[in-house]
């Protein structure tokens, strides 16, 4: 089992006094398999990939990648997870704007030391950026920029690819031309592919879908 | 991952030149205004040690006779005879140097030049009978250097300078080794005719020029906390712009505590780049304004500075450690929120606003609990330290004051603005105060500063101006070499002067204090000029009746004494008529009338005299006096000389101060443009909406200015109360406390006036860049505020 979670919640404080965001969640996927997250606003979606990304720790639950139990790794073992382990596609894309986009692309994949030229070349070429590479992060469109993030999460080749709206801040035919191309690339790598989305069309396109309501599987 | 997540952390400030180079020159500028204090500081410093180390100025007790006559040859054997452990010295000038003899053999150790204490140094010194160390400016004949020296002096060994001098078998002084032998001869047994004089333990030039360097100290440590506002700025903006950057480099996997570290090495290499330029800068400043300074303290208090810079590595470490110390300071805040950052914080530069009105409050109190600390120390500080800490109080508190004032003010003039346009106005300057804040706080310190030492200067001027009027009354001065030229002298000059007023002093010990005494003649000349801090009703009645003394300040201060306390002058009890100002003066002095002292201390003879004598007769009588009695006209003093070196010496200590105004005004101003140009990119969101309902580019520009030259003026408005609380600070509490006198405070209206001009112009012109680029945004610019695209 690449991923599975059990009995997660998560609770924030709030000006109105506690909020629980999520109640206790199971979920699980296998690699090279897909699961689309849907739900409404502030039913938990992103608050759970921030939890299976390790960028943030469940107040109880279990959530173990590969077998290894995010919630009782610490800082240092939850950053070393999200080098190499798991990859996040954000929907603000995320880019380091100081850096090119070659070097962006790169930069997990080096983080990670697990850079292969080759591949992130072809990656390049995949998502249509050779032309692009010169150029900063300010200087392309959002389509682009997204094909960027994509680039840079699949290069260290992760076992697990977290994808938050990806494509929420697109236009439709933007959209599904990034889509696609995520969802081909992941299918080569081999990877797990969690995706939150509010579209039904894209969430139609993967292997299996889970409603969030109200911090529980509905 | 290190090198990585560094070329991403690094990127941003190739894509920001700008900040980087606000933040580079900012520290420099800084580091440059320290530096260059320091560099002057420690170049006059190090001349003064010199000059003690040549003299032993303040190290070693000397005997003198108390009539100021020579002392002889046999005198000194007689006192080596019985174990007095002294060593001769005599002095004179040969061209333009001090030639100081003294005797190797039998100086204190320290003493020695350093060039005698290489192999077969002292040997030649003797042997070669002729052989003079100078100081690198000396140009003596065969004189060989030594950096160690003071500069215009040179030594010789004592024989050769006695024959130089034409004064066989002459001594001036004798210094006292700081160990003698138990159980030797009184001094009154051996040699009744000798006084011993008290070491000031220190050098007494370097306590004379201490409140100079004192006042230069504070300058540039306050240019110095202008140049921190700047860095704090800078470094607080690149977090809040590299927010986004370090939230994805975590969410990519690198840890929080190596981006801290990678964060705190890039921030110490920028620092010792900014510090080494800073540091280069201040040698420039200090090889400017050195030689004002070295004519400033050579014509005030004597004291010879070389007026050339040398390259000190005291101060190229101080320079250094304050642009890291300064980083440091100016980034904790950053570093350690940045430490606390949650991963998931957002990731956009925060609105300024927002981060101001979390800080507000905390700012509040901060500047509350700090005036209200400096309200309580100007009621209980009476030491050095205490009074540079009531000093950061009051400053640090009234910079965090000033955005709390100026909302309120503009917040009260949004209210009573009538029409759109100034409606609007006055609340976009309300919005962009948080940006702007920290470079007005540095126009805040920079102007307080300004006004302060200017404050602190002039004042000193006119009070010593005054105290020269008061102790150079009479018209001519004359100092006779001998007890009989000074008879010669009196009988020549009495038939043609309208009094003769002798200056004749010693030196005792008064409430357990070294003090000068000096005797005064009765004459209106004191009377009329003479001026006091407190008095009785009639003092100079009371000490012409032989029952009260005079005392200055210092004196008064040291040994708690006040009018009407009386005090012991060689087993005289008097009572104390007066305390006067005796400004730079490090010891005690005292007044009696002339018959008590001749009867008190019937030794002394008066070899000064001051005579009063129409003005017009002065240059007559001079000529006479070296024609008809040989003394030379460098034995003379005329007063209305005397003042104008001393004003033109002052006019040379404002080109020091004038130019320091101008560099700490110009870092502000350049604080304020770096702030505003830094701001330009982030207006466009808050104008696009106005320029799209109807304001012209140039409209806005020109309000872009109005907007920057209102907040100076209302800064400058803030500042000048500051600066004369600064002033106040310096004059009453650290200048009592360091050097024992108080200077009394005036006010120069047309002084702050110019300042503030300048300070207005030095921000307009800051302003009118970032109003031009403004002005002439492109239309499709601010067309991208309405698009959604990116």
């Amino acid at each position: 089992m690449l991923l599975a979670a059990r009995d997660v919640h998560k609770t924030y404080d709030t000006a109105d006094g506690p909020f629980a965001v999520l109640r206790g969640v199971d979920l699980s996927l296998e690699g090279g398999q897909s699961l689309a997250l849907t739900g409404e606003s502030g039913s938990g979606k992103s608050t759970l990939l921030h939890l299976i990304g390790g960028l943030d720790v469940p107040d109880r639950g279990q959530i173990a990648i590969g077998g290894a139990d995010i919630a009782a790794m610490d800082d240092a073992g939850r950053a070393a997870l999200r080098r190499g382990t798991v990859g996040v596609v954000f929907q603000q894309f995320n880019l380091i704007p100081s850096l090119t986009v070659a070097a962006n692309i790169a930069f997990q994949a080096r983080l990670a030391d697990q850079y292969d030229a080759a591949w992130v070349d072809a990656l390049t070429d995949r998502l249509g950026l050779t032309s692009q590479v010169a150029k900063y992060p300010e200087q392309l469109s959002g389509g682009q920029q997204q094909r960027v993030a994509i680039a840079r999460t699949l290069a260290p080749r992760p076992r697990l690819v977290l994808a938050d709206e990806p494509t929420g801040n697109l236009d439709e035919d933007t959209a599904a031309s990034v889509m696609d191309v995520l969802l081909s690339l992941v299918a080569e790598t081999g990877a797990g592919l969690l995706m939150v989305t509010h579209s039904t069309a894209l969430a139609a396109r993967l292997d299996s879908r889970l409603h969030l309501r109200a911090g529980r599987i509905a | 991952m290190i090198a990585v997540t560094f070329s991403a952390l690094f990127g941003h400030w190739r894509r920001n030149p700008l900040q980087l180079f606000t933040l580079l020159a900012g520290l420099a500028l800084a580091t440059a205004l320290w530096s260059g204090v320091q560099a002057i500081n420690a170049e006059a410093r190090a001349s003064y040690d010199a000059a003690a180390a040549t003299l032993g100025e303040g190290q070693f007790d000397r005997l003198v006779r108390r009539d100021g006559q020579p002392i002889s040859q046999d005198t000194y054997i007689a006192l080596r005879r019985s174990g007095w452990l002294v060593s001769p010295v005599i002095e004179g000038r040969v061209g333009d140097a001090r030639l100081i003899g003294l005797d190797p053999l039998t100086a204190p150790g320290d003493l020695a030049p350093k060039t005698l204490q290489g192999a077969g140094g002292l040997q030649d010194f003797i042997a070669m009978g002729g052989q003079i160390i100078g100081a690198p400016d000396v140009t003596l004949e065969g004189a060989q250097t030594d950096a160690a020296i003071a500069p215009g002096t040179a030594i010789a060994d004592i024989g050769t300078v006695q024959k130089l001098l034409g004064r066989p078998d002459e001594f001036d002084a004798l210094i006292v080794g700081s160990v003698q032998p138990l159980g030797q001869m009184a001094l009154e047994k051996i040699a009744p005719d000798l006084t011993r004089q008290v070491a000031q333990g220190g050098s007494d030039i370097a306590r004379l020029t201490d409140s100079f360097h004192l006042n230069l100290t504070a300058f540039g440590l306050l240019s110095f906390a202008v140049g921190i506002f700047i860095v704090h700025g800078a470094i607080g903006l690149a977090f809040e712009q590299r927010r986004g950057t370090v939230r994805t480099l975590r969410a990519l996997g690198v840890p929080l505590r190596l981006l801290v570290c990678l964060i705190g090495i890039e921030l110490l290499g920028l620092a010792l780049i900014a510090g080494a330029i800073g540091v280069g800068l201040g040698y420039v400043i200090a090889g400017f304004l050195l030689p004002d300074v070295a004519a400033t303290l050579r014509g005030l208090y004597g004291a010879d500075v070389s007026g050339t810079l040398q390259l000190r590595p005291i101060w190229w470490a101080t320079g250094m450690a304050i642009a890291l110390g300064g980083t440091g300071i100016a980034s904790s805040a950053a570093l350690w929120k940045l430490s606390r950052m949650p991963l998931l914080a957002g990731a956009q530069p925060r609105a300024l606003g927002v981060i101001a009105g979390r800080g507000a409050k905390v700012q509040a109190v901060a500047s509350a609990g700090l005036l209200f600390v400096a309200f309580v120390l100007v009621l209980t500080a009476d030491g050095i330290v205490t009074g540079f800490a009531l000093l950061g109080a009051l400053l640090i508190g009234a910079a965090l004051a000033l955005p709390i004032v100026l909302r309120g003010v503009l917040g009260f003039a949004a209210k009573r603005a009538n029409g759109v346009v100034a409606n609007w106005f006055w609340a976009d300057t309300r919005q962009q105060l948080p940006g702007l804040s920290l470079a007005l706080m540095a126009l805040l310190l920079a102007m307080a500063a300004n006004v302060g030492v200017s404050t602190m200067v002039s004042s000193f001027r006119l009070t010593f101006v005054a105290f020269l009027d008061q102790r150079l009354a009479s018209e001519l001065y004359v100092t006779a070499d001998t007890s009989e030229q000074a008879t010669a002298v009196i009988d020549f000059v009495t038939p043609r002067v309208d009094v003769v007023l002798p200056i004749m002093s010693t030196q005792v010990m008064i409430a357990n204090r070294p003090t000068d005494v000096f005797g005064a003649r009765d004459h209106a000349t004191y009377r009329d000029n003479w001026t006091f801090l407190t008095a009785g009703q009639s003092p100079w009645a009371d000490v012409h009746a032989r029952q009260a003394i005079l005392i200055n300040e210092q004196l008064a201060r040291a040994a708690d004494l006040a009018v009407g306390d009386v005090v012991i002058v060689g087993e005289q009890p008097l009572t104390i008529a007066g305390i006067y100002g005796d400004y730079g003066n490090p010891i005690g002095q005292a007044i009696i009338a002339e018959p008590l002292f001749q009867a008190l201390f019937p030794e002394v003879l008066a070899l000064r005299f001051g005579l009063r004598l129409p003005r017009e007769d002065v240059g007559e009588l001079v000529a006479d006096l070296q024609s008809k009695i040989g003394l030379p006209t460098s034995n003379t003093i005329n007063q209305a000389g005397i003042k104008a070196y001393s004003l033109a010496i002052f006019d040379r200590t404002f080109t020091v101060t004038t130019a320091l105004n101008v560099l700490t005004l110009s870092v502000a101003g350049f604080a304020i443009l770096m702030s505003l140009l830094t701001l330009t990119a982030m207006r466009v969101p808050q104008l696009a909406p106005a320029w799209a309902m109807g304001l012209t580019r140039a409209e806005l520009g020109r309000l872009e200015l109005i907007r920057t030259v209102m907040l100076a003026v209302l800064t400058g408005a803030i500042a000048l109360p500051l600066g004369l609380a600064l002033a106040w600070v310096l004059l009453a509490v650290v200048n009592v406390a360091a050097f024992g006198w108080r200077l009394p405070m005036y006010l120069f209206p047309w002084e702050y006036a110019q300042l503030g001009g300048f300070a207005i112009l030095a921000a307009a012109l800051a302003a009118l860049w970032p109003a031009i680029r403004l002005a002439r945004t492109p239309p499709a610019d601010l067309l991208k505020v309405f698009s959604n695209e990116r």
